[in-house]
């Protein structure tokens, strides 16, 4: 129970946060995916510079694990191209589709939500056939980029934060 | 003469420190507030609560300090898409009864009430709140760009909102995870699949949005 009430409580502080950053609005989500508006990555890369600062310390002393999603290219990547086409004719995400009911915006009710349903839906009655024939092509598990490169997690974070920084500084600079 | 173990310490230390800095610099230089000029001149006349939108950094700082509590305290990760498809089966059990917990997916993934999925119904509840304390809360159907290129019909904007958003649904599932999932909370974990993940979105995204707007 106090788990429920602590999800709703960080959830209520994420679609906040997402409201106020700008990102549940349809065009600022179509600004960026036509690359003249690149709000929507400067709060994801900035939440990601963020984050993972924090969770690789908290790591340190074993206060959080990790939870790695497994991948394949059958599934991530199939399932990312589906997922970019849909968030190009919604100008939504799932998570700021949320926000955006919330703001009032009623497409994102009854044709973004109700799609979505209707999305996931297919998706649980296909998942036998795609788990067999498609999901587990080119498989590569739960590998992390500190494994891939094989070098030390801080090592990554790094050179990561600083080329992500420099991104972010490069835009500014360029007024975007 | 350090340590390794002190050393990896002062390491780690140091690229949180230049990281956050740089992100301050970043706030700083932009303003708490966002700079679009018809938003600040709204800004100056109300408080922080007030202001209609705040820096894409101030967000984006905030949603990264978020993550490390839903680690922390949740031993969970940011994420929206699977709460549709909790939903989804909560709906089907509804029509078609207890059988629909037969099929391999609502196994895998029980249709409950959960913390994700009241995670999903906060999203909603904050953003409402943060519109209304902004007077950003307005009733729509078509969006300002929608109706500038394609046309002000209520009809096309929501069948194509529903098409967009069954293919979001399928992908978010078929990829494991959305723009939250993989994008946010995979990415900052170094995890390799999200990085993936992330680029397909926009890619995809990218790709369609060019060819059809």
């Amino acid at each position: 129970m106090a788990q429920l009430i602590l999800g709703l409580v960080m959830g209520i502080c994420f679609g906040f946060l997402l409201q106020r950053g700008g990102v549940t609005q349809h065009e600022v989500i179509m600004g960026q995916l036509l690359l003249r508006d690149w709000t929507v990555l400067k709060v994801m890369l900035s939440a990601v510079v963020t984050g993972m600062v924090g969770i690789y310390a908290l790591r340190i002393p074993g206060l959080v694990r990790l939870h790695k999603k497994s991948g394949s290219f059958g599934s991530t990547v199939i399932g990312g191209l589906i997922f970019g086409v849909g968030f190009a004719l919604l100008g939504y995400c799932p998570g700021t589709l949320a926000g955006a009911v919330g703001q009032g915006s009623m497409d994102a009710l009854f044709g973004g939500a109700l799609g979505m349903l209707a999305g996931t839906a297919i998706y649980a009655a296909l998942y036998d056939r795609l788990e067999k024939k498609v999901l587990h092509i080119g498989e590569f598990g739960q590998m992390t980029l500190p494994q891939l490169l094989n070098v030390k997690p801080w090592s990554v974070i790094g050179v990561l934060n600083a080329l992500v920084l420099l991104f972010l500084f490069i835009l500014e600079y360029a007024g975007l | 003469m350090l340590s390794g173990e002190s050393k990896f310490m002062s390491r780690a230390a140091n690229i949180g420190i230049l990281s956050f800095a740089a992100l301050v610099v970043l706030i700083w230089t932009e303003g708490l507030a966002a700079k679009d000029p018809d938003v600040t001149s709204q800004a100056i006349v109300s408080s922080v609560w007030g202001m209609k939108r705040w820096s894409p950094y101030v967000a984006g700082m905030g949603i990264g300090i978020l993550s490390w509590f839903t680690f922390l305290l949740s031993d969970n990760t940011l994420g929206a898409s699977g709460s549709y498809a909790t939903t989804a089966g909560m709906i089907e059990r509804i029509l078609r009864g207890s059988k629909v917990k037969q099929k391999t997916y609502y196994r895998e993934h029980p249709p409950e009430i959960g913390w994700g999925w009241m995670l999903l119904v906060g999203i909603v509840v904050g953003a409402f709140i943060s519109a209304k304390l902004s007077g950003d809360f307005h009733m729509e159907i078509v969006p300002s760009f929608w109706e500038s290129i394609v046309g002000e019909s209520v009809l096309l904007r929501v069948l194509v909102a529903f098409l967009g958003g069954l293919l979001l649904g399928i992908g978010s599932r078929w990829a494991d995870g959305c723009t939250s999932g993989h994008g946010i909370s995979g990415t900052l974990q170094l995890v390799v699949s999200s990085w993936l993940a992330v680029i397909c979105f926009f890619v995809g995204g990218v790709g369609t949005a060019l060819i059809i707007f």
